[in-house]
Protein backbone atom coordinates (compact mmCIF):
# COMPACT_ATOMS: atom_id res chain seq x y z
CA UNK A 1 0.00 0.00 0.00
CA UNK A 2 0.94 3.45 -1.02
CA UNK A 3 2.40 5.67 2.32
CA UNK A 4 -0.32 8.28 2.84
CA UNK A 5 0.86 11.71 1.25
CA UNK A 6 2.76 14.44 3.48
CA UNK A 7 0.80 17.87 3.86
CA UNK A 8 2.65 20.45 4.74
CA UNK A 9 1.19 23.81 5.42
CA UNK A 10 3.44 25.30 2.76
CA UNK A 11 2.01 23.50 -0.11
CA UNK A 12 -1.25 24.01 1.69
CA UNK A 13 -3.38 27.21 -0.09
CA UNK A 14 -6.25 29.24 0.35
CA UNK A 15 -8.02 31.25 -2.13
CA UNK A 16 -11.03 33.92 -1.90
CA UNK A 17 -13.17 32.58 -4.31
CA UNK A 18 -16.29 34.81 -3.25
CA UNK A 19 -16.72 37.52 -0.47
CA UNK A 20 -17.62 34.97 1.67
CA UNK A 21 -15.92 31.78 0.60
CA UNK A 22 -12.79 30.68 0.82
CA UNK A 23 -11.29 27.54 -1.20
CA UNK A 24 -8.56 26.06 1.08
CA UNK A 25 -6.63 23.82 -1.74
CA UNK A 26 -4.68 20.78 -0.56
CA UNK A 27 -3.56 18.50 -2.80
CA UNK A 28 -2.77 19.09 -6.66
CA UNK A 29 -4.07 15.97 -8.19
CA UNK A 30 -6.67 12.87 -7.55
CA UNK A 31 -5.77 10.16 -5.58
CA UNK A 32 -7.45 8.02 -3.52
CA UNK A 33 -5.20 8.44 -0.62
CA UNK A 34 -6.15 12.45 -0.15
CA UNK A 35 -9.48 11.16 0.81
CA UNK A 36 -7.48 10.73 4.81
CA UNK A 37 -6.66 14.27 4.73
CA UNK A 38 -9.62 15.95 3.03
CA UNK A 39 -11.79 13.95 5.80
CA UNK A 40 -10.10 15.54 8.80
CA UNK A 41 -9.46 19.02 7.42
CA UNK A 42 -13.55 18.70 6.66
CA UNK A 43 -13.91 17.72 10.55
CA UNK A 44 -11.51 20.33 11.68
CA UNK A 45 -12.57 23.41 10.01
CA UNK A 46 -16.70 21.98 10.75
CA UNK A 47 -15.10 22.72 14.49
CA UNK A 48 -13.06 25.70 13.99
CA UNK A 49 -16.46 27.23 12.34
CA UNK A 50 -18.62 26.32 14.76
CA UNK A 51 -21.85 28.56 14.24
CA UNK A 52 -20.26 31.06 11.70
CA UNK A 53 -20.21 28.07 9.14
CA UNK A 54 -22.81 28.02 6.46
CA UNK A 55 -21.85 25.33 3.89
CA UNK A 56 -18.83 23.37 3.99
CA UNK A 57 -18.23 21.55 0.19
CA UNK A 58 -15.08 18.68 0.07
CA UNK A 59 -14.33 17.29 -3.07
CA UNK A 60 -10.96 15.54 -4.29
CA UNK A 61 -8.79 18.03 -3.68
CA UNK A 62 -10.37 21.06 -2.19
CA UNK A 63 -12.75 22.27 0.65
CA UNK A 64 -15.04 24.86 -0.06
CA UNK A 65 -15.69 27.03 2.99
CA UNK A 66 -19.05 29.19 3.32
CA UNK A 67 -18.76 31.41 6.16
CA UNK A 68 -21.03 33.81 7.97
CA UNK A 69 -19.40 36.96 6.82
CA UNK A 70 -21.91 38.89 9.57
CA UNK A 71 -19.80 37.15 12.26
CA UNK A 72 -16.20 36.87 10.97
CA UNK A 73 -14.13 38.82 8.15
CA UNK A 74 -12.13 37.65 5.55
CA UNK A 75 -8.60 37.83 7.96
CA UNK A 76 -10.56 35.95 10.40
CA UNK A 77 -12.05 33.20 8.49
CA UNK A 78 -8.17 32.77 7.24
CA UNK A 79 -7.18 32.70 10.92
CA UNK A 80 -9.21 30.08 11.73
CA UNK A 81 -8.73 27.98 8.64
CA UNK A 82 -4.53 28.09 9.66
CA UNK A 83 -5.54 27.12 13.45
CA UNK A 84 -7.64 24.42 11.93
CA UNK A 85 -5.15 23.12 9.69
CA UNK A 86 -2.24 23.09 11.35
CA UNK A 87 -2.26 19.95 13.48
CA UNK A 88 -4.01 17.74 11.26
CA UNK A 89 -3.72 14.43 11.51
CA UNK A 90 -4.93 11.76 8.44
CA UNK A 91 -8.00 9.98 9.31
CA UNK A 92 -8.90 6.76 9.41
CA UNK A 93 -10.08 5.94 5.94
CA UNK A 94 -10.80 2.25 6.83
CA UNK A 95 -13.85 3.57 8.93
CA UNK A 96 -15.90 4.25 5.76
CA UNK A 97 -18.64 1.72 5.04
CA UNK A 98 -17.73 -0.63 2.17
CA UNK A 99 -21.37 -0.42 0.29
CA UNK A 100 -22.32 -3.71 -2.45
CA UNK A 101 -24.18 -2.31 -4.92
CA UNK A 102 -25.90 -4.53 -7.25
CA UNK A 103 -25.83 -3.44 -10.99
CA UNK A 104 -27.66 -5.31 -14.06
CA UNK A 105 -24.99 -4.81 -16.45
CA UNK A 106 -26.55 -4.58 -20.36
CA UNK A 107 -26.53 -2.58 -23.46
CA UNK A 108 -30.19 -1.93 -23.75
CA UNK A 109 -29.80 0.26 -19.66
CA UNK A 110 -25.76 0.50 -20.79
CA UNK A 111 -25.43 1.65 -24.39
CA UNK A 112 -21.96 2.33 -23.76
CA UNK A 113 -20.64 -0.91 -22.75
CA UNK A 114 -19.21 -1.72 -26.25
CA UNK A 115 -18.06 1.41 -27.02
CA UNK A 116 -15.70 1.01 -23.50
CA UNK A 117 -14.72 -2.60 -24.63
CA UNK A 118 -13.80 -1.54 -28.23
CA UNK A 119 -11.61 1.00 -26.58
CA UNK A 120 -9.92 -1.26 -24.26
CA UNK A 121 -9.62 -3.71 -26.64
CA UNK A 122 -11.70 -5.88 -24.46
CA UNK A 123 -14.99 -8.19 -23.84
CA UNK A 124 -17.93 -6.84 -22.36
CA UNK A 125 -18.12 -9.50 -19.82
CA UNK A 126 -14.51 -8.47 -19.43
CA UNK A 127 -15.37 -4.64 -19.19
CA UNK A 128 -18.16 -6.16 -16.14
CA UNK A 129 -15.49 -8.06 -14.67
CA UNK A 130 -12.93 -5.33 -14.14
CA UNK A 131 -15.55 -2.47 -12.91
CA UNK A 132 -16.99 -4.83 -10.56
CA UNK A 133 -12.99 -6.00 -9.33
CA UNK A 134 -12.26 -2.53 -7.43
CA UNK A 135 -13.26 -0.93 -4.52
CA UNK A 136 -14.29 2.55 -5.29
CA UNK A 137 -13.23 5.98 -2.84
CA UNK A 138 -16.16 8.68 -2.64
CA UNK A 139 -14.08 11.32 -3.74
CA UNK A 140 -17.03 14.35 -3.89
CA UNK A 141 -20.75 14.26 -3.70
CA UNK A 142 -22.27 16.73 -5.62
CA UNK A 143 -23.51 17.78 -9.07
CA UNK A 144 -26.72 16.82 -7.68
CA UNK A 145 -28.98 15.57 -4.63
CA UNK A 146 -26.86 11.79 -3.16
CA UNK A 147 -24.74 11.83 -7.17
CA UNK A 148 -21.42 10.42 -5.94
CA UNK A 149 -17.97 10.61 -7.82
CA UNK A 150 -15.89 7.28 -7.08
CA UNK A 151 -12.87 6.13 -8.59
CA UNK A 152 -10.31 4.88 -9.46
CA UNK A 153 -11.35 2.96 -12.33
CA UNK A 154 -8.30 1.59 -13.92
CA UNK A 155 -6.68 2.82 -16.97
CA UNK A 156 -7.82 0.10 -19.40
CA UNK A 157 -11.22 1.32 -18.94
CA UNK A 158 -10.82 5.12 -18.87
CA UNK A 159 -13.41 6.51 -21.26
CA UNK A 160 -13.80 9.92 -22.36
CA UNK A 161 -17.73 11.54 -21.92
CA UNK A 162 -19.70 11.34 -24.83
CA UNK A 163 -19.25 14.71 -27.22
CA UNK A 164 -22.98 15.29 -26.93
CA UNK A 165 -24.61 14.47 -23.59
CA UNK A 166 -27.84 12.89 -23.42
CA UNK A 167 -30.66 14.81 -22.97
CA UNK A 168 -31.71 12.10 -20.01
CA UNK A 169 -30.12 9.96 -18.19
CA UNK A 170 -32.02 7.33 -16.20
CA UNK A 171 -32.30 7.20 -12.31
CA UNK A 172 -29.84 4.41 -11.28
CA UNK A 173 -27.64 4.33 -14.08
CA UNK A 174 -23.96 3.51 -13.36
CA UNK A 175 -21.63 5.37 -15.79
CA UNK A 176 -17.86 6.23 -15.99
CA UNK A 177 -15.94 8.93 -17.19
CA UNK A 178 -12.42 9.14 -17.67
CA UNK A 179 -11.47 7.22 -14.49
CA UNK A 180 -14.14 8.27 -12.53
CA UNK A 181 -17.41 6.44 -12.05
CA UNK A 182 -20.67 7.09 -10.20
CA UNK A 183 -24.29 6.14 -10.43
CA UNK A 184 -27.32 9.16 -11.34
CA UNK A 185 -29.18 9.29 -8.74
CA UNK A 186 -32.11 10.75 -10.44
CA UNK A 187 -33.32 11.30 -13.92
CA UNK A 188 -31.17 13.94 -15.31
CA UNK A 189 -29.13 14.92 -18.54
CA UNK A 190 -25.73 13.75 -18.80
CA UNK A 191 -22.34 12.75 -20.82
CA UNK A 192 -20.90 9.58 -18.61
CA UNK A 193 -20.91 6.08 -20.48
CA UNK A 194 -23.73 4.22 -19.36
CA UNK A 195 -23.03 0.75 -18.35
CA UNK A 196 -25.54 -0.56 -16.68
CA UNK A 197 -28.31 0.34 -14.34
CA UNK A 198 -28.99 -0.51 -9.81
CA UNK A 199 -31.86 -0.30 -8.13
CA UNK A 200 -30.27 0.67 -5.11
CA UNK A 201 -32.23 4.45 -3.93
CA UNK A 202 -29.39 6.68 -3.48
CA UNK A 203 -32.11 9.83 -3.74
CA UNK A 204 -34.14 9.12 -0.93
CA UNK A 205 -32.18 10.52 1.35
CA UNK A 206 -33.70 13.76 1.53
CA UNK A 207 -36.50 12.11 3.24
CA UNK A 208 -34.20 10.27 5.85
CA UNK A 209 -31.85 12.97 6.05
CA UNK A 210 -29.05 11.33 5.01
CA UNK A 211 -27.26 10.06 1.66
CA UNK A 212 -26.40 6.35 1.34
CA UNK A 213 -23.03 7.15 0.15
CA UNK A 214 -20.45 9.41 2.25
CA UNK A 215 -17.47 11.04 1.80
CA UNK A 216 -14.56 8.01 2.43
CA UNK A 217 -17.02 5.26 1.84
CA UNK A 218 -15.61 2.67 -0.51
CA UNK A 219 -17.85 1.20 -3.57
CA UNK A 220 -18.27 -2.31 -4.68
CA UNK A 221 -20.45 -2.78 -7.82
CA UNK A 222 -21.93 -6.67 -8.03
CA UNK A 223 -23.10 -7.64 -11.69
CA UNK A 224 -26.82 -9.18 -11.10
CA UNK A 225 -29.13 -10.62 -13.98
CA UNK A 226 -32.02 -9.37 -15.05
CA UNK A 227 -34.45 -11.47 -13.03
CA UNK A 228 -32.50 -10.47 -9.89
CA UNK A 229 -32.27 -6.48 -11.24
CA UNK A 230 -36.28 -7.36 -11.96
CA UNK A 231 -36.54 -8.49 -8.32
CA UNK A 232 -35.10 -5.47 -6.23
CA UNK A 233 -37.34 -3.37 -8.48
CA UNK A 234 -35.36 -2.38 -11.14
CA UNK A 235 -36.85 -0.58 -13.94
CA UNK A 236 -35.96 -2.39 -17.15
CA UNK A 237 -36.92 -0.31 -19.45
CA UNK A 238 -34.04 0.99 -22.35
CA UNK A 239 -31.77 4.26 -21.87
CA UNK A 240 -33.38 6.86 -23.89
CA UNK A 241 -31.64 7.41 -27.65
CA UNK A 242 -29.13 10.50 -27.38
CA UNK B 1 -61.28 30.03 18.11
CA UNK B 2 -60.51 28.66 15.09
CA UNK B 3 -56.75 28.27 14.90
CA UNK B 4 -56.60 27.04 11.42
CA UNK B 5 -57.15 28.58 8.33
CA UNK B 6 -59.23 27.03 6.13
CA UNK B 7 -59.49 28.87 3.33
CA UNK B 8 -56.73 30.81 1.41
CA UNK B 9 -55.48 31.46 -1.95
CA UNK B 10 -56.20 29.84 -5.69
CA UNK B 11 -54.31 29.54 -7.71
CA UNK B 12 -56.70 30.04 -11.12
CA UNK B 13 -54.09 29.80 -14.07
CA UNK B 14 -50.36 29.40 -13.67
CA UNK B 15 -48.29 31.12 -15.22
CA UNK B 16 -44.91 30.28 -16.85
CA UNK B 17 -43.12 30.17 -13.52
CA UNK B 18 -43.81 31.10 -9.71
CA UNK B 19 -42.11 29.51 -7.06
CA UNK B 20 -42.32 29.16 -3.30
CA UNK B 21 -38.76 30.50 -1.93
CA UNK B 22 -37.72 31.51 1.29
CA UNK B 23 -33.96 32.64 2.69
CA UNK B 24 -32.69 29.11 0.60
CA UNK B 25 -31.57 25.62 1.82
CA UNK B 26 -28.14 25.61 3.70
CA UNK B 27 -26.04 23.23 5.80
CA UNK B 28 -26.43 20.48 3.04
CA UNK B 29 -24.61 21.61 -0.06
CA UNK B 30 -21.52 18.83 0.82
CA UNK B 31 -24.77 15.89 0.29
CA UNK B 32 -25.15 17.77 -3.19
CA UNK B 33 -28.25 19.80 -2.33
CA UNK B 34 -27.96 23.12 -3.82
CA UNK B 35 -28.69 26.70 -2.08
CA UNK B 36 -31.69 27.25 -4.11
CA UNK B 37 -34.17 30.05 -2.24
CA UNK B 38 -34.80 33.73 -3.35
CA UNK B 39 -32.68 34.64 -6.65
CA UNK B 40 -33.31 38.32 -5.63
CA UNK B 41 -33.12 38.17 -2.19
CA UNK B 42 -33.06 41.75 -1.46
CA UNK B 43 -36.79 42.23 -2.89
CA UNK B 44 -37.72 38.95 -1.07
CA UNK B 45 -36.40 40.27 2.19
CA UNK B 46 -38.47 43.96 1.44
CA UNK B 47 -41.70 41.37 1.17
CA UNK B 48 -41.52 40.18 4.06
CA UNK B 49 -40.64 43.16 5.78
CA UNK B 50 -43.25 44.82 4.67
CA UNK B 51 -45.59 42.04 6.36
CA UNK B 52 -43.32 42.16 9.73
CA UNK B 53 -42.56 38.54 8.58
CA UNK B 54 -39.36 37.07 9.82
CA UNK B 55 -37.02 37.97 6.53
CA UNK B 56 -36.32 34.95 5.01
CA UNK B 57 -40.09 33.60 5.35
CA UNK B 58 -41.20 31.56 2.24
CA UNK B 59 -43.04 34.29 -0.24
CA UNK B 60 -43.99 33.12 -3.80
CA UNK B 61 -40.74 34.26 -6.81
CA UNK B 62 -43.11 35.02 -9.66
CA UNK B 63 -41.11 34.81 -13.02
CA UNK B 64 -42.17 37.19 -15.79
CA UNK B 65 -45.86 36.55 -14.64
CA UNK B 66 -47.68 36.24 -17.82
CA UNK B 67 -51.00 35.40 -16.76
CA UNK B 68 -50.04 34.02 -13.50
CA UNK B 69 -53.99 34.32 -11.51
CA UNK B 70 -54.45 34.35 -8.10
CA UNK B 71 -58.18 34.00 -6.78
CA UNK B 72 -58.87 35.32 -3.07
CA UNK B 73 -60.79 33.21 -0.53
CA UNK B 74 -60.14 35.19 2.36
CA UNK B 75 -59.34 38.73 3.83
CA UNK B 76 -55.73 39.64 4.50
CA UNK B 77 -52.50 41.78 3.29
CA UNK B 78 -50.16 40.36 1.43
CA UNK B 79 -46.90 42.39 -0.08
CA UNK B 80 -45.47 42.91 -3.40
CA UNK B 81 -41.66 43.87 -4.12
CA UNK B 82 -39.24 43.29 -7.07
CA UNK B 83 -39.82 43.21 -10.67
CA UNK B 84 -42.97 45.28 -11.89
CA UNK B 85 -45.05 42.50 -14.19
CA UNK B 86 -48.39 45.12 -14.49
CA UNK B 87 -49.90 43.45 -11.41
CA UNK B 88 -53.47 44.16 -10.68
CA UNK B 89 -55.61 43.77 -7.51
CA UNK B 90 -59.18 43.52 -10.17
CA UNK B 91 -59.08 46.51 -11.83
CA UNK B 92 -56.18 48.34 -9.56
CA UNK B 93 -52.88 48.58 -10.42
CA UNK B 94 -50.34 47.30 -8.25
CA UNK B 95 -46.91 49.22 -7.55
CA UNK B 96 -44.30 46.91 -6.39
CA UNK B 97 -43.08 48.01 -2.81
CA UNK B 98 -45.88 48.13 -1.24
CA UNK B 99 -48.67 45.86 0.56
CA UNK B 100 -52.21 45.70 0.59
CA UNK B 101 -55.37 44.27 1.38
CA UNK B 102 -57.41 41.74 -0.54
CA UNK B 103 -60.99 40.60 -0.33
CA UNK B 104 -62.60 37.34 -0.70
CA UNK B 105 -63.76 37.02 -4.74
CA UNK B 106 -61.14 39.64 -5.86
CA UNK B 107 -58.26 38.24 -8.19
CA UNK B 108 -54.72 39.11 -8.69
CA UNK B 109 -52.78 38.96 -12.27
CA UNK B 110 -49.44 38.87 -13.16
CA UNK B 111 -49.28 39.86 -16.68
CA UNK B 112 -45.58 40.94 -18.09
CA UNK B 113 -42.25 42.67 -17.00
CA UNK B 114 -42.25 45.95 -17.22
CA UNK B 115 -39.45 46.47 -15.11
CA UNK B 116 -37.44 43.56 -13.68
CA UNK B 117 -37.91 39.83 -14.03
CA UNK B 118 -39.37 38.44 -11.16
CA UNK B 119 -41.84 39.75 -8.56
CA UNK B 120 -42.06 38.49 -4.60
CA UNK B 121 -45.45 38.42 -2.86
CA UNK B 122 -45.30 38.07 0.73
CA UNK B 123 -47.93 36.26 2.80
CA UNK B 124 -48.82 36.98 6.45
CA UNK B 125 -46.51 34.63 8.45
CA UNK B 126 -45.06 33.37 5.57
CA UNK B 127 -46.38 30.58 3.01
CA UNK B 128 -47.24 27.10 4.55
CA UNK B 129 -45.25 24.52 2.78
CA UNK B 130 -43.66 21.48 4.08
CA UNK B 131 -39.75 21.78 5.70
CA UNK B 132 -37.54 19.81 3.39
CA UNK B 133 -33.76 19.74 4.97
CA UNK B 134 -34.62 22.97 6.82
CA UNK B 135 -35.98 25.22 4.12
CA UNK B 136 -39.99 25.79 2.23
CA UNK B 137 -37.30 26.47 -1.28
CA UNK B 138 -38.79 25.03 -3.72
CA UNK B 139 -35.96 23.30 -6.52
CA UNK B 140 -37.30 22.19 -10.06
CA UNK B 141 -34.14 20.00 -10.86
CA UNK B 142 -33.82 18.47 -7.27
CA UNK B 143 -37.64 17.38 -6.81
CA UNK B 144 -37.40 18.90 -3.51
CA UNK B 145 -39.56 21.65 -1.58
CA UNK B 146 -42.49 23.93 -2.75
CA UNK B 147 -46.17 23.22 -2.26
CA UNK B 148 -46.02 19.35 -2.49
CA UNK B 149 -41.97 18.95 -1.71
CA UNK B 150 -41.83 17.78 -5.77
CA UNK B 151 -39.79 20.75 -6.90
CA UNK B 152 -42.66 21.87 -8.93
CA UNK B 153 -43.74 25.46 -9.54
CA UNK B 154 -47.05 26.75 -8.66
CA UNK B 155 -49.84 24.77 -11.12
CA UNK B 156 -53.58 25.95 -11.57
CA UNK B 157 -55.98 24.39 -8.57
CA UNK B 158 -53.09 25.09 -6.16
CA UNK B 159 -54.18 26.60 -2.74
CA UNK B 160 -52.04 28.62 -1.27
CA UNK B 161 -52.30 29.14 2.61
CA UNK B 162 -50.50 31.02 5.50
CA UNK B 163 -50.24 31.17 8.90
CA UNK B 164 -50.61 34.83 10.11
CA UNK B 165 -53.00 37.23 10.41
CA UNK B 166 -53.45 40.23 8.16
CA UNK B 167 -51.02 42.76 9.82
CA UNK B 168 -50.59 46.69 10.23
CA UNK B 169 -49.35 48.81 7.39
CA UNK B 170 -45.88 49.17 6.83
CA UNK B 171 -44.22 51.47 4.23
CA UNK B 172 -41.14 50.99 2.18
CA UNK B 173 -39.73 54.51 2.14
CA UNK B 174 -38.81 55.26 -1.49
CA UNK B 175 -35.06 54.99 -1.49
CA UNK B 176 -34.69 52.16 0.03
CA UNK B 177 -37.13 50.03 -2.55
CA UNK B 178 -35.17 47.59 -4.40
CA UNK B 179 -34.71 49.55 -8.06
CA UNK B 180 -34.60 47.12 -10.83
CA UNK B 181 -31.97 47.43 -13.67
CA UNK B 182 -32.63 49.45 -16.86
CA UNK B 183 -31.46 49.05 -19.77
CA UNK B 184 -27.71 48.45 -18.54
CA UNK B 185 -26.58 48.08 -15.02
CA UNK B 186 -22.95 47.84 -13.14
CA UNK B 187 -22.22 44.45 -11.25
CA UNK B 188 -19.51 43.67 -8.80
CA UNK B 189 -17.41 40.79 -8.96
CA UNK B 190 -15.17 39.66 -6.35
CA UNK B 191 -12.11 38.53 -8.58
CA UNK B 192 -10.71 35.33 -7.16
CA UNK B 193 -11.26 31.28 -7.96
CA UNK B 194 -8.96 30.98 -10.93
CA UNK B 195 -8.57 34.59 -12.21
CA UNK B 196 -5.01 34.43 -12.15
CA UNK B 197 -4.74 31.38 -15.05
CA UNK B 198 -6.87 33.92 -17.43
CA UNK B 199 -5.04 35.28 -20.35
CA UNK B 200 -4.57 39.42 -20.03
CA UNK B 201 -6.17 40.39 -22.84
CA UNK B 202 -9.15 38.17 -21.25
CA UNK B 203 -9.27 39.89 -17.98
CA UNK B 204 -9.06 43.82 -19.55
CA UNK B 205 -11.91 42.72 -21.83
CA UNK B 206 -13.52 41.11 -18.59
CA UNK B 207 -13.65 44.18 -17.11
CA UNK B 208 -13.83 46.97 -19.68
CA UNK B 209 -16.46 44.78 -22.68
CA UNK B 210 -20.12 45.29 -22.64
CA UNK B 211 -21.48 41.92 -22.23
CA UNK B 212 -24.86 41.22 -22.52
CA UNK B 213 -27.33 38.88 -21.20
CA UNK B 214 -28.34 36.21 -23.03
CA UNK B 215 -31.83 34.25 -23.32
CA UNK B 216 -30.31 31.28 -21.94
CA UNK B 217 -30.76 32.18 -18.23
CA UNK B 218 -32.56 30.34 -15.70
CA UNK B 219 -31.83 30.06 -11.35
CA UNK B 220 -28.86 27.63 -12.29
CA UNK B 221 -27.42 30.59 -14.25
CA UNK B 222 -26.99 33.17 -16.66
CA UNK B 223 -25.16 32.97 -19.62
CA UNK B 224 -23.21 36.92 -20.34
CA UNK B 225 -21.82 37.05 -24.13
CA UNK B 226 -19.50 39.11 -25.10
CA UNK B 227 -15.75 38.65 -26.28
CA UNK B 228 -14.51 35.15 -25.96
CA UNK B 229 -12.35 34.62 -22.94
CA UNK B 230 -9.08 32.38 -22.39
CA UNK B 231 -8.00 30.61 -19.44
CA UNK B 232 -4.37 28.72 -19.77
CA UNK B 233 -5.95 26.16 -17.88
CA UNK B 234 -6.37 22.84 -19.18
CA UNK B 235 -8.48 20.94 -17.45
CA UNK B 236 -9.18 21.40 -13.63
CA UNK B 237 -10.19 18.64 -11.03
CA UNK B 238 -14.25 19.27 -9.94
CA UNK B 239 -14.56 21.61 -6.50
CA UNK B 240 -16.97 23.68 -4.69
CA UNK B 241 -18.70 26.46 -6.47
CA UNK B 242 -19.91 29.45 -4.50
CA UNK B 243 -23.36 31.70 -5.59
CA UNK B 244 -22.51 34.02 -8.10
CA UNK B 245 -19.65 32.30 -9.73
CA UNK B 246 -18.42 33.65 -12.71
CA UNK B 247 -17.48 30.48 -14.75
CA UNK B 248 -16.13 30.19 -18.06
CA UNK B 249 -16.30 27.15 -20.83
CA UNK B 250 -13.69 26.29 -23.37
CA UNK B 251 -16.78 28.71 -25.63
CA UNK B 252 -15.27 31.69 -23.47
CA UNK B 253 -18.33 32.64 -22.51
CA UNK B 254 -19.15 33.37 -19.09
CA UNK B 255 -22.12 32.09 -16.63
CA UNK B 256 -22.50 33.33 -14.15
CA UNK B 257 -23.78 30.05 -11.66
CA UNK B 258 -27.08 31.29 -9.32
CA UNK B 259 -28.89 29.64 -6.50
CA UNK B 260 -29.78 26.86 -8.19
CA UNK B 261 -26.66 25.87 -9.60
CA UNK B 262 -24.67 22.45 -9.43
CA UNK B 263 -22.95 22.19 -6.00
CA UNK B 264 -19.46 21.08 -7.73
CA UNK B 265 -17.91 22.25 -11.18
CA UNK B 266 -14.78 22.19 -13.05
CA UNK B 267 -14.84 25.31 -14.97
CA UNK B 268 -12.42 28.38 -14.23
CA UNK B 269 -13.66 30.52 -12.55
CA UNK B 270 -13.22 34.63 -12.66
CA UNK B 271 -14.52 34.94 -9.01
CA UNK B 272 -18.41 35.77 -8.55
CA UNK B 273 -20.59 38.46 -8.50
CA UNK B 274 -21.31 40.07 -4.51
CA UNK B 275 -24.63 38.38 -3.03
CA UNK B 276 -25.79 42.02 -4.00
CA UNK B 277 -24.90 41.51 -8.10
CA UNK B 278 -26.82 38.03 -7.84
CA UNK B 279 -29.48 40.00 -6.65
CA UNK B 280 -29.34 42.79 -9.81
CA UNK B 281 -28.58 39.96 -12.22
CA UNK B 282 -31.44 38.02 -11.12
CA UNK B 283 -33.72 41.11 -12.28
CA UNK B 284 -32.41 41.25 -15.67
CA UNK B 285 -34.32 40.22 -19.02
CA UNK B 286 -32.37 39.07 -21.97
CA UNK B 287 -31.14 41.72 -23.80
CA UNK B 288 -29.37 43.73 -20.88
CA UNK B 289 -26.14 45.36 -20.72
CA UNK B 290 -23.70 44.42 -18.52
CA UNK B 291 -20.34 45.67 -16.95
CA UNK B 292 -18.45 44.36 -14.15
CA UNK B 293 -16.83 45.70 -11.87
CA UNK B 294 -13.56 44.26 -9.89
CA UNK B 295 -14.17 44.94 -5.49
CA UNK B 296 -12.18 43.09 -2.86
CA UNK B 297 -14.14 40.48 -0.89
CA UNK B 298 -13.78 44.01 1.57
CA UNK B 299 -15.33 46.35 0.14
CA UNK B 300 -18.25 43.70 -0.95
CA UNK B 301 -18.58 42.79 2.67
CA UNK B 302 -18.81 46.54 4.02
CA UNK B 303 -21.61 46.88 1.14
CA UNK B 304 -23.34 43.88 1.80
CA UNK B 305 -23.41 44.53 5.97
CA UNK B 306 -24.52 48.17 5.24
CA UNK B 307 -27.83 46.74 3.07
CA UNK B 308 -28.72 44.10 5.81
CA UNK B 309 -28.18 46.76 8.37
CA UNK B 310 -31.24 49.17 6.41
CA UNK B 311 -34.35 46.39 7.08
Amino acid sequence: MKAKPELSMETVGMETVAMDCIMVRLFDSIDEQNMAWIMAADQALRGAFGESLIDLVPSYTTLLIHYDCRQLNHTEARARILAALEHLTPADTQAGQLHEIPAWYDESVGPELSRVADRAGLTVQEVIRRHCAHDYCVFALGFAPGYSFMGLVEQALATPRLSTPRRKVSAGSVGIAERQTAIYPLPSPGGWNILGRTAVPLYDFARRGEPLLRLGDKVRFKSISRSEFEAQGGDTSPLEER
Amino acid sequence: MNSKIPEGIIVDKAGPLALIQDGGRFGVRHLGVTQSGAADWISHRWANWLLGNPLDSAALEIVVGGGLTLSVECPTRLALVGADLDATLDDTSLAPGTSFIVKPGQRLIFRQPRTGLRAYLAFPGGLDAPEILGSRACTTRERLGGLHDDGQPLKAGDRLTWPGKAPGERRLPEELAPSMPNSSCRLALVLGAQAGHFTGLSLYQAFNSVWQVDNRADRMGVRLLGPPLSCRLSGMISEGIPLGAVQVPTDGQPIVLLNDRQTIGGYPRLGALTPIACATLAQCLPGTEIHLKPVTATQAREAYLALLNRF
